[in-house]
């Protein structure tokens, strides 16, 4: 057969698994053990030395795990992927192999609650310190690059009014300044987006939202698009210099564009250890099949939820770029063609008030702290997911007290506009 | 040839074809990558030969340093170059001596000459450059996807059941998989820059 390449569905349901060598099994056996056997010493000696490939500890690697990381890698158009405990765990681990202590790092200010938390916060004390920047305004991103900028961090699909990243221009900026672009393609997953095709360098994940799909297991994934070039002036020592980890070994030089993936994990897997559980790989590996199926249906119901609300009196303003009038309608429709996501926001006339009366009468709506799952999601970000924020930053980053977040699920358009319909009106 | 994308079938065959390689630059230090490289496709039962002037009378792996091809004595099938792009033309000029001619000329991963490239094969010696003889053996048996990285490959086949904890076959039918246009770009923008 010929080198074709295989579309988006295939890949969501083949890429990375074959079946099992030993037993024949198609689906992807779940290896729950934590260690493996090996033949001899020397075999032993060249996997701890990474002259050879294999498993050794399920913190290192996990054949489960490795299915998932090869799914992913695919469907993103990247060399190789790392999969981790949580998207938080693939931000630390990222970064650890880009940041010393008093280096700097740009990140758009529309993200997830979270993360403007990990980063202002957890990230300060490690001696990482993040700038912050407008995605709005792309100027904004060059006038905070400096010296000691080593990566800039974006949202494709920012958290929480699902508004669109201009991928491209901000990739322009990143590949001026040197430093690598990584993007958070959660909200997206990479069947409406793939942020390596517009210039990303690291794209990560929460599998826990969309990949995952079902609300059932937290992981997080690295995906490394094998196009930074590491070595030039000793900006990146963990992949350019020899590590004393490993005996004097040179990331880049010895495994070319792969390397990055393979740094986060001998040494930030390895040594920070956020592994992912073989149980929650494969659960998600099952959502992943159906990735394309899901993710269509909830952006065509999210559209209609959201034309909807639009219409609705007590509605305030919509804010979805799937909407023909949305300030980031044009950017939806170059980079999500196929649909504008399932996570928005919309404020209401009657304000907090109204947001804590209809959250509690919605009845198919669940109320809670996630995105991305097959039940539609309801949240009110300001006394939740954006809380710890001080109000001028919640404002900044669209979750002002008035504003509600949908994450729209798969269930009937029909029934969750009809529950909507019920709460807003009574 | 298109030295910026090989059909799979194309590294297949060679992979599949030579027997013996002969490593120039091949370093007795364990922690390079020729010395990785050299390890694993001894283990795959290549007949590996170290080729390196400034470690004759030592021995990698307990096969004997030559200084050069010339001094080889033997045919080889193909030679893996271990060496700067800079260095590349030199050590060609000197396999196109060779009786009989290897049957491929491999340049590792940032290696890259054209002009040497063209020379090889103007006389019917298939050329490699820009890659890994082990990570490509790895991706196409599949192995390497135990590093989670992408074997651009898709299969419904049992591969045969491991021999000594290792998977191993080249010729496992597979299809292609996920591509990685953008650092095969990447790539190619840089070797058009230097």
């Amino acid at each position: 057969m010929s080198d074709r390449l295989p579309g988006f569905s295939t890949l969501a349901v083949h890429a990375g698994a074959q079946p099992d060598p030993t037993t024949g099994a198609r689906a992807t056996p779940i290896y729950q053990t934590t260690s493996f056997v090996f033949n001899d010493a020397d075999h032993a000696a060249s996997l701890f030395g990474l002259q050879a490939f294999g498993n050794i500890y399920t913190r290192i690697g996990n054949p489960t795990n490795a299915v998932l990381e090869e799914r992913v890698a695919a469907l993103e158009g990247g060399t190789a992927a790392l999969a981790v405990a949580s998207g938080h765990a693939a931000q630390v681990v990222v970064l650890q192999q880009l940041l010393q202590p008093g280096d700097e790092f740009i990140a758009a200010r529309k993200l997830y609650g979270g993360s403007i938390n990990q980063f202002t916060h957890a990230f300060k004390s490690f001696g990482w310190n993040v700038v912050w920047a407008d995605p709005d305004d792309i100027a904004s991103f060059e006038r905070a690059v400096t010296p000691r900028t080593k990566a800039i961090f974006i949202e494709s699909i920012a958290n929480p009014a699902g508004s669109i990243t201009d991928i491209e221009a901000i990739s322009t900026v990143a590949r001026k300044a040197g430093v690598p672009l990584i993007v958070d393609n959660t909200l997206a997953s990479p069947y409406l987006i793939r942020p390596i095709d517009h210039g990303a360098d690291i794209v990560v994940h929460s599998l826990t939202k969309f990949l995952g799909g079902h609300g059932n297991s937290l992981g997080g994934i690295i995906v490394d698009a094998g196009t930074f070039d590491w070595s030039t002036g000793g900006k990146y020592p963990m992949l350019s210099e020899p590590r004393p980890e490993y005996h004097g070994i040179r990331l880049q030089e010895t495994f070319g564009n792969f390397a990055f993936a393979i740094a986060c994990r001998v040494l930030g897997l390895r040594d920070l250890g956020p592994a992912l559980s073989p149980f929650n790989a494969f659960m998600i590996l099952t959502g992943i099949e159906t990735l394309p199926l899901r993710m269509q249906k909830h952006c065509d119901n999210a559209k209609a939820v959201a034309e909807y609300l639009a219409g609705h009196p007590a509605v305030a303003s919509v804010s979805y770029a799937g909407l023909p009038n949305d300030k980031y309608n044009q950017l939806a429709r170059k980079y999500a063609p196929r649909g504008a996501g399932a996570v928005f926001t919309f404020s209401l006339k009657g304000g907090y008030d109204a947001g804590v009366s209809l959250v509690s009468k919605l009845q198919l709506f669940s109320h809670l702290a996630n995105v991305g799952d097959t039940r539609s999601l309801v949240i009110h970000p300001a006394s939740t997911t954006h809380s710890q924020l001080d109000d001028a930053a919640k404002i900044k980053s669209g979750a002002g007290p008035d504003v509600v977040r949908l994450s729209v699920g798969i269930e009937d358009k029909e029934d969750l506009i009809a529950d909507l319909e019920q709460a807003l009106g009574a | 040839m298109n030295h910026d994308a090989y059909p799979d079938n194309y590294i297949r065959g060679i992979l599949n074809s030579v027997k013996s390689i002969a490593m120039v630059g091949a370093s007795p230090v364990n922690v390079r990558p020729s010395y990785f490289a050299f390890k694993y496709l001894m283990q795959r039962g290549y007949d590996m030969i170290p080729v390196n002037p400034g470690h004759v009378g030592k021995e990698l792996l307990g096969k004997p340093f030559v200084a050069s091809l010339s001094d080889i004595g033997r045919p080889v099938d193909m030679i893996d170059i271990f060496r700067n792009s800079s260095h590349i033309m030199p050590v060609v000029e000197e396999a196109l001596t060779l009786d009989p001619l290897p049957k491929v000329i491999w340049m590792q991963l940032g290696a890259r000459d054209d002009a040497a490239a063209a020379k090889a094969e103007s006389v019917g010696i298939k050329v490699v450059m820009n890659r890994c003889p082990k990570i490509e053996y790895g991706r196409l048996s599949s192995e390497i996807s135990w590093m989670g990285v992408n074997s651009r490959t898709l299969s419904s086949k049992r591969a045969p059941a491991p021999t000594q904890g290792m998977r191993l076959s080249l010729n496992r039918m597979s299809v292609g998989g996920g591509d990685t246009a953008a650092s095969d770009r990447a790539a190619k923008n840089k070797s058009e820059q230097s």
